[in-house]
């Protein structure tokens, strides 16, 4: 690939009608994103290659396990799709500050300490509500702990000046802390003996599957709110001050936004997704609140979120991909005997590629019509 | 994937049969794979397999089996107890063709090992620790575990004979019955010593949390404890920091000497592989895996490491005269009156429990003489 | 009954002897920290850098059977990490936040990959100094027991503080950091300097992985760490990226740590989940109770992506 190479086919294409050019350049834009993205996937395949053979294995066995194991059927894709489901909320949590500047890395307190409110606000309503209403609690009651817990940070960030990036760490520390101490005491069923837990919720309340997949309704609930979350940035005026307030806090307070209302509503709203993870994980997979909580989907949303530069659209086929590294990992493991640490050390690859290509970013003539001949 | 179970299923039935021939003519069937029942078995870890600890001792179970004939064996490591171990089954079983499969995790069992279970009817599952509960749970499910506190209980009576200071200390992650079954044998087999020891619990509340188990370790030394013992993941690091500090070591999971070299006493160690070749004859040769599996020192399920330097010869006839009566079966480490460390009677005088007993699996105490809490 | 245990003392002394165990590679992934952020970069990855150096400092000292060796070898992959890092930063729009995630993972997995065969096999360790020998209590002697690289830190951060006020490499350091453009009508290349400050900084954080698996506590496997290099990274900002502040921090980061575990031993013995998040509130409570919303962040490079 040449930088700013004069494209011939491109000039006839420009200059074939007016009528195209609209067309052609929001192809080109769009089409940039996706062109960088998918070079820079296959030199960061390459570069795995590369260590692949010198660890004297065969790279196309690999690569061959690997689309087996994450696209190669209908039970691959399900089996992505449902490790793909909590990333898309964890990664709001830290795309959506990140639109204003912030860097939120704490999305994993709020999912643990989201799945102990949602687990504890089940507990007098199972039998007395119908499964819908309860859903709904839960992910209330998730949504509010997890946008405290992260607007806390957002708050004093604005209010005391505490960098947001370590006050986010902390808590996601002192989350955890919290969360073992409800599940092994206030909390505990009895019952569960050697895992501590909350009581679990019965069969029918649970959070079932989507219809005719065998992939829970975590992945719509995130979808959506992937969905909402572009609107609110690219359409309401709400997402319009915050963008202003993200290229310079202090225009904005000079234009009169209301910066701290800004900051804290977003980390509110962004912690409230990470909580609705962890409810979703109490409803439709674990049954009830335990120390599986922190598994570190709040960890994994970081990488997600920087690698679809922090567009809520982008996040879906991003944390698709890491589903589906994740979900052929296994395959690695068992059929070439490579260590789970395979799959760590492609994904660094990967994203350390992605990542540097950003820098590809407006040089290429062909993705940027500003450059092209005026017919 | 209906075709590949069937024809494992026709190949199970013809066990018997296929199973005596290869005993009559070894090595005139060309393929043992042919000769001998195939059958894909499937064992997932929640950590890594070489650690040291609770993860290594049962991939060295697999090894075993992985040289019968017949077997291929797919194993994942460093599952997590979430929607992960679920599809990882299920890949197991898609497209590996497992039929038989090992959660070794105990977070593994509820609900995820279950709702895999009633997904895949005709697929076998086996997990480790889990209280499998007839009737409650389907008939292709069932739980191994095995009475490693028989272990603890002659640990402690090493280090009964060995401590001057008369305490002795337990480096422990939660507060649950299988850890706390531990902790109370160690401190009864070292009172059938002198009755005056006291044991010095410290939970580090994690599984594996390497600083944290070493500055436990410096505590319990530190307020006079001179024989230590553990019940995390990978007990490495508080054996060889037990043995720097001077104290005496009781091992865990796995043979330590190696670590903690002249202060080794012995160790409670894992004997998985009899157990895995057990439940992997009854499967080739068509027989009922059971659902509910035990077993102590005499059934082979746990072994002692041989006996250091540091013992006594009184400590020695003593421990060798107590493995005796547990060999014969006439040994019960839980015998009352055995009262709690807040003074409550727990087990009254007249209960003996054999180590089958159910009512020890749901543990909830430490005995008198424990300095710990277990909330 | 013989009694050796020394009560509720023991609860002081563990804080103090902790303090000093488990903060030295604190010290170090945060003075490394500091020179990166310094030059007007941040390099959030350290947590791979120290989980690498700690691998291969416990892989040269099985095979060599010198420790020293292991700290070197871990030193020069630190400097290796550092330099990836620092050189891809040096491209315009990348951003080098995301980048030290991604190379986190990569340290990591590379790390567990390639110390594979080394969790079995027992390493030298590194030697310590014995300076309680003064005392005939066995526990003060064992808190007095202290490793080397301990002091090396110490010293370091004393050196670091002088140095970025006295020296012209301190000098040229803070101008980078403050402004790319002041530093370019200077004549200095910002470009440059990020990378040496990159690579100088990722150095350092190998030899906090040295001493995790080669000293305290001295052990290799996949758990050996539980994050110190993230929350090291997270302390610079605490400590206003100055040496001295960033070794007090880690001292009491250390000491708050020793607390659960000492309380427990004494019989305080509920709530310990409580006690463990000691460290993690207290430095969130002296963070709240020291920020000021008013002025920026004291000490803070003005070129750095972080506090823009």
């Amino acid at each position: 690939m040449t930088v700013e190479a004069n494209d011939p086919g491109l000039s006839v294409a420009a200059g074939s009608g007016a009528s195209l050019r609209p067309l052609l350049e929001w192809l080109a834009r769009r089409a940039e994103p996706v062109a960088i993205g998918l070079v820079a996937i296959l030199i960061g395949l390459a570069l795995f290659s590369l260590f692949i053979l010198a660890i004297g294995k065969s790279p196309i066995t690999l690569f061959q396990l690997m689309y087996t194991g994450g696209f190669g059927s209908w039970f691959s894709i399900q089996n992505s799709l449902s490790r793909a489901a909590p990333l898309l909320l964890t990664a709001l949590c830290v795309a959506l500050p990140a639109r204003l500047g912030l860097v939120i890395i704490g999305a994993e307190g709020a999912v643990v300490l989201g799945g102990v409110a949602a687990a504890a606000s089940a507990m007098p309503f199972v039998g007395i509500v119908p499964p819908v209403v309860l859903f709904l609690f839960m992910g209330f009651a998730a949504a509010v702990v997890g946008g405290i817990w992260i607007g806390f940070a957002g708050f004093l960030r604005h209010y005391r000046g505490v960098n947001e990036t370590i006050s986010s760490l902390l808590l996601a520390y002192i989350a955890i802390a919290l969360m073992n101490q409800f599940v092994e005491g206030l909390l505990r069923d009895p019952a569960s003996l050697n895992k501590p837990s909350t009581k679990p919720l019965p069969k029918d309340y649970m959070l079932g599957q989507i219809p005719g997949m065998d992939v829970h309704w975590g992945l719509v609930i995130g979808v959506v709110a992937c969905i909402l979350s572009w609107v609110l940035i690219e359409i309401t005026s709400f997402g319009f001050a915050a963008r202003i307030a993200g290229g310079n806090v202090r225009a904005a307070q000079i234009q009169g936004l209301p910066v701290g209302k800004l900051i804290v509503g977003f980390t509110a709203i962004a912690g409230g997704f990470a909580g609705l993870a962890g409810m979703i994980e109490v409803a439709a997979v674990q049954g009830s609140a335990n120390a599986s909580l922190a598994a570190g989907y709040g960890y994994t949303g970081i990488l997600v979120a920087f690698l679809a530069r922090h567009n809520p659209l982008a996040i879906i086929p991003v944390a698709i991909l890491l589903g589906g590294i994740s979900a052929s990992g296994g395959l690695i493991q068992r059929r070439m005997g490579l260590p789970d640490a395979t799959v760590l050390v492609l994904q660094g690859t990967l994203f350390i590629v992605i990542l540097f290509c950003e820098t590809f970013y407006g040089r290429f003539k062909i993705f940027n019509p500003d450059l092209w001949k005026r017919s | 994937m209906t075709k590949l179970l069937s024809m494992n299923r026709r190949n199970f039935l013809q066990a018997s049969a296929a199973g005596l021939a290869a005993g009559v003519a070894p090595g005139l069937i060309g393929s043992p794979a042919l000769a001998q029942t195939a059958l894909t078995v499937g064992f997932i870890y929640v950590g890594p397999k070489d650690d040291y600890g609770y993860n290594q001792a049962h991939a060295e179970g697999a090894a075993v089996i992985k040289k019968m004939p017949g077997i291929t064996l797919v194993e994942e490591e460093n599952v997590p107890e979430t929607v992960d171990v679920q599809k990882t089954m299920a890949s197991m079983i898609n497209l590996d063709g497992a039929t038989l499969l090992f959660p070794t995790s105990f977070g593994y069992f509820d609900p995820h090992m279950l709702a895999m279970a009633a997904k895949y009817p005709k697929i076998q599952f086996r997990h480790c620790g889990g209280l499998w509960t007839e009737g409650k749970n389907p008939a292709n499910t069932g739980s191994y575990f095995g009475y490693i506190f028989q272990g603890q209980y002659l640990n402690g009576v090493t280090a009964g004979y060995a401590s001057k200071s008369k305490k002795i200390g337990f480096v422990a992650a939660k507060p649950i019955p299988q850890v706390l079954q531990n902790i109370n044998a160690f401190l009864l087999g070292a009172r059938s010593v002198d009755p005056t020891i006291t044991c010095q619990v410290i939970f580090t509340g994690e599984w594996s949390l390497a600083v944290k188990e070493a500055e436990a370790t410096n505590a319990l030394v530190d307020q006079g404890a001179d024989v230590i013992t553990c019940h995390v993941d990978s007990p490495k690091v508080v054996a060889e920091t037990a043995a720097g500090r001077g104290a005496f070591v009781c091992g865990y999971h796995a043979n330590q000497s190696a670590l903690a070299k002249d202060k080794y006493l012995t160790g409670a160690e894992w004997a998985w592989g009899n157990v895995y070749t057990n439940f992997i004859k009854a499967a080739q040769s068509g027989g009922k895996l059971g659902n509910f599996v035990r077993g102590g020192l005499k059934d082979g399920f746990v072994k002692m490491s041989p006996l250091g330097p540091a013992v006594s010869a009184e400590g020695r006839k003593k421990f060798e005269a107590t493995l005796a009566e547990i060999m014969a079966g006439k040994f019960s480490v839980f015998k009352g009156p055995i009262k709690d460390n807040k003074g409550n009677v727990v087990i009254t005088a007249d209960k003996a429990y054999a180590e089958d007993a159910i009512d020890l699996e749901s543990m909830a105490y430490l005995v008198e003489g424990v300095v710990g809490s277990t909330s | 009954m013989e009694d050796t245990g020394i009560g509720l003392w023991g609860v002081p002394l563990a804080i103090f002897a902790g303090a000093i165990r488990v903060s030295t590679p604190f010290i170090f992934v945060s003075l490394g920290e500091t020179i990166t952020e310094r030059s007007g970069r941040i390099n959030l990855g350290l947590e791979g850098t120290l989980v690498f150096g700690a691998m291969t400092a416990y892989a040269v000292a099985v095979m060599t059977g010198s420790p020293t060796l292991g700290v070197l070898a871990a030193m020069a992959t630190g400097a290796m990490f550092g330099t990836i890092h620092g050189w891809i930063c040096k491209w315009p729009k990348v951003n080098d936040i995301a980048i030290g995630i991604a190379m986190m993972q990569f340290g990591l997995g590379l790390a567990f990959f390639l110390g594979k065969s080394f969790i079995q096999p027992v390493a030298p360790k590194l030697p310590s100094i014995p300076l309680g020998s003064w005392s005939a209590v066995p526990q003060v002697q064992a808190a007095l027991n202290i490793n080397v690289l301990f002091f090396i830190g110490a010293a370091l951060a004393l050196f670091l503080w002088w140095a970025f006020k006295n020296t012209r490499v301190g000098l040229i350091l803070r101008v980078v950091g403050d402004s790319t453009d002041a530093a370019r009508a200077m004549g200095i290349s910002p470009d440059r300097v990020r990378l040496l400050a990159t690579a100088a900084g990722g150095s350092l954080a190998a030899i906090g992985g040295a001493y995790l698996s080669l000293y305290y506590p001295g052990s290799w496997n996949e758990g050996i760490s539980s994050g110190q290099g993230l929350m090291a990274v997270a302390l610079v900002i605490f400590a206003r990226w100055n040496p001295i502040g960033c070794f007090l921090a880690a001292l009491l980061f250390g000491g708050a740590g020793a607390l659960g575990p000492a309380l427990q031993s004494v019989g305080v013995t509920q709530g310990y989940y409580l006690f463990y998040a000691a460290p993690y509130v207290l430095t969130l409570i002296i963070l709240i109770a020291t920020s000021s919303p008013t002025r920026a962040l004291a000490g803070a490079p003005g070129a750095l992506s972080l506090t823009k």
